[in-house]
């Protein structure tokens, strides 16, 4: 379903993605493993159409992220890295927002708002403001903006950084849930037992160049675990410094 | 266009603006207050007694019915607030800023006025100590005081005992010298005159009347404010919140500005680029959201205004409504092409806040232009500020017509395009 192909993009001389190429079926759930620094979230803001490529190709079955982005955008859905919530509003007129951006009519938004936050458990705190929420309901309903307009496709930076462990429990049940429904996921994370759980594939990026694409198992066999792989592949350096 | 989300755009920033209820009510309530006091100090809502007096002291060191007369008038002048004093505490207070002005009547002046007033010599000298910061006051003070001295003098001069006197020295005078067909003349009228002057102390005629006259300013002033329509006073306030109204929707566009330089910075930033909107639609929605805010944030003074100040809108109600929807334009452009220009907000906000007080100060909101010095005046032309006071000023207390608001309308409106357009040029969406 999404095709990307010799995907780049510099930043000064710095090449933060390099001409990267993968694919990823329909429903499939697909895990983008990297340490700090290894263009994960460049590589998806490229997908999602936020950064434009200094070259390759994305497409979306056919839809090319170059041409024609809206078309594009209109069936994938974004969960940023940074939340990407108004924390001074109530969690319904947030998804107010982010739904409208996307054209949707009064009623329907209503249902689909409420669809997302029954999805994610907030559905009786949709009055509330998002600054009294804790982090994991931050995380949650970060999640469910990205639900609003229905996408195929849905885009995870992280989802589940700095939540302790109950909360990224009811994500992983979340993200489950979308996977049955039919959603196709692309992930990313640097926390191995979450992609052993979750994805039927992994990616593993560093310095902007994919290492290894193999399934789980196709990882255990050859490693001991995703862990060891993941440690032999990108090495014990440290990434200070190297950016978020 | 995405009007869908445009709505959804504009919903979103009102509704930004109403959860920061502090910033709201420091955005509506500070201009109030300001404008009140301003508005207060530059004239208030029409004069009313007691306001607006010049105190003054006089210092009467002569005791002669002459002074005390002056004196009498100068403390019955509705413009003056006088007080008696000695010279040295008069000094004192017009030094400390009590008084205004304060005039001296030396000792024998009365006399010696009296006398020069045939003779032409040997003038006694009015002392009129000054306040320099009240020069204006001054020149007031100055002119009533020459009034009342004619008035008092010519009376004393044809009725007291001062002038009986100076006739008679006058005619002793005139007497030791040859006669000319002048000095004979001049003789026949200080004749006439001491005849007056008998009659007068001759005690009161029959009819009650006493005829004691003196000459006075042969006119009266009626000085008529030219404002709105008859009989509306000068309102102090009408100018003052035009001035604040404007400084307070720039500041309010400077956060608007500035929300979005911080916007960029989060996540939420993010989602907006991940979905189908264009540039042009999110910056239009925008500077439509910030005009409204800024719409509302004028009704909320105006109608204040009008309540406490008793200001009005005596000019053009289309006129008024027209500069005021193009100020809030100019200043939805204003707060876009800060977000353009921009990089980061704190910067950002402390530049654009120094260039705004800058521009409202040139244009006159703090202090009316008419004060300024008459190249400043001319340079605050090209101030677009400038015009927006005008405009306001024109609609309400001058009491202009429509066709006096069209040319600031007109100039507010093509600066708002030339922000939109540098804003528009250089707002990076891509990345
Ligand atoms: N806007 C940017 N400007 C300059 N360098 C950037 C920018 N965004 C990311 N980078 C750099 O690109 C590299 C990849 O960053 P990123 O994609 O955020 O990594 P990850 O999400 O895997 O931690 C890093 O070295 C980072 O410093
Ligand atoms: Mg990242």
């Amino acid at each position: 379903m999404l095709d990307v192909e010799q995907l780049s993009k510099r930043f000064g001389s710095r090449t933060a993605v390099d001409a990267i190429s993968f694919g990823i079926g329909r429903g499939e759930t697909v895990g983008l493993l990297g340490p700090n620094g290894a263009g994960k979230t460049t590589t998806i803001a490229m997908i999602s159409g936020i950064s434009k490529p200094d070259g390759g190709e994305v497409r979306l079955d056919g839809v090319s992220v170059v041409r024609d982005a809206d078309a594009l955008k209109r069936r994938v859905g974004l969960v940023p890295q940074d939340l990407a919530l108004y924390e001074e509003l109530s969690a319904w007129a947030n998804l107010q927002l982010f739904g409208g951006l996307y054209g949707l009519g009064a009623r329907q938004l209503r249902q689909r708002a409420e669809a997302a936050l029954a999805l994610v458990g907030l559905a009786d705190r949709s009055g509330e403001r998002v600054g009294s929420f804790s982090g994991g309901m931050k995380r949650r309903l970060n999640i469910a903006g990205a639900l609003l307009h229905d996408p195929d496709l849905l885009l995870l930076d992280e989802p589940t950084v700095g939540v302790d462990p109950q909360s990224r429990n009811a994500i992983f049940d979340n993200l489950e849930e979308l996977k049955r429904r039919g959603k196709t996921l692309l992930y990313t994370t640097h926390y191995m037992e979450e992609a052993e759980r979750l994805c039927d594939r992994v990616l593993i990026l560093d310095h902007g160049r994919i290492l290894a694409d193999d399934t789980v198992a196709g990882f255990k066999r050859q490693y001991l675990n995703l862990e060891a792989a993941f440690m032999r592949l990108t090495g014990r350096a440290l990434r200070d410094g190297a950016g978020a | 266009m995405n009007t869908t989300a445009m709505r959804a755009l504009i919903r979103n920033d009102l509704r930004l603006y109403l959860a920061d209820r502090r910033a709201m009510i420091v955005g509506v309530l500070v201009p109030i207050l300001i404008a009140g006091f301003f508005g207060y100090v530059f004239g208030g809502a029409g004069r009313s007694e007691g306001q607006g007096k010049i105190p003054v002291a006089v210092v009467d060191e002569d005791h002669s019915s002459v002074s005390r007369a002056i004196a009498a008038d100068l403390t019955a002048d509705p413009l003056l607030a006088v007080s008696a004093l000695g010279r040295a505490a008069a000094l004192d207070q017009v030094k400390s800023g009590k008084q205004n002005a304060a005039a001296v009547f030396p000792r024998g002046f009365g006399e010696r006025t009296t006398r020069s007033l045939f003779t032409g010599t040997d003038k006694p000298q009015v002392v009129l100590l000054v306040d320099p910061s009240q020069v204006t006051a001054a020149r007031v003070v100055e002119g009533l005081l020459a009034q009342y001295s004619m008035k008092e003098i010519s009376k004393e001069a044809f009725t007291g005992s001062y002038g009986r006197k100076a006739i008679d020295r006058y005619l002793e005078q005139l007497e030791q010298l040859k006669p000319t067909p002048l000095r004979t003349d001049m003789r026949t009228l200080l004749l006439a005159a001491r005849r007056l002057n008998d009659q007068s102390n001759a005690g009161v005629p029959a009819d009650g009347k006493t005829h004691g006259f003196g000459l006075s300013i042969p006119y009266t002033v009626a000085s008529t404010p030219v404002t709105a329509r008859d009989n509306v006073p000068y309102n102090g306030y009408a100018h003052s919140v035009a001035g604040m109204a404007m400084q307070f929707i720039l500041f309010a566009g400077i956060d608007a500005g500035v929300v979005l330089l911080l916007t960029r910075e989060r996540g939420v930033w993010q989602r907006l680029r991940s979905a189908p909107l264009h540039r042009s639609e999110f910056m239009l929605a925008r500077a439509l959201a910030t005009t409204l805010i800024g719409l509302f944030q004028v009704t909320v003074i105006y109608v204040a205004a009008i309540v406490l100040f008793k200001v009005r809108i005596d000019g053009s109600w289309p006129g008024f409504i027209a500069v005021v929807i193009a100020l809030c334009l100019l200043n939805a452009g204003f707060g876009l092409m800060l977000a353009t220009l921009g990089r980061n907000a704190s910067t950002t906000r402390g530049l654009a806040m120094m260039a705004t007080l800058l521009l409202v100060m040139i244009g006159g909101a703090w202090v009316p232009t008419f004060v300024f010095p008459r190249w400043l005046q001319e340079a605050s032309r090209y101030v677009p500020t400038r015009w927006a006071v005008d405009g306001l000023d024109g609609a309400t207390w001058r009491g202009l017509p429509f066709e006096a608001a069209v040319l600031p309308t007109v100039i507010l409106i093509g600066s708002a395009a030339a922000c939109l357009l540098v804003a528009i040029w250089r707002f990076r969406w891509e990345e």
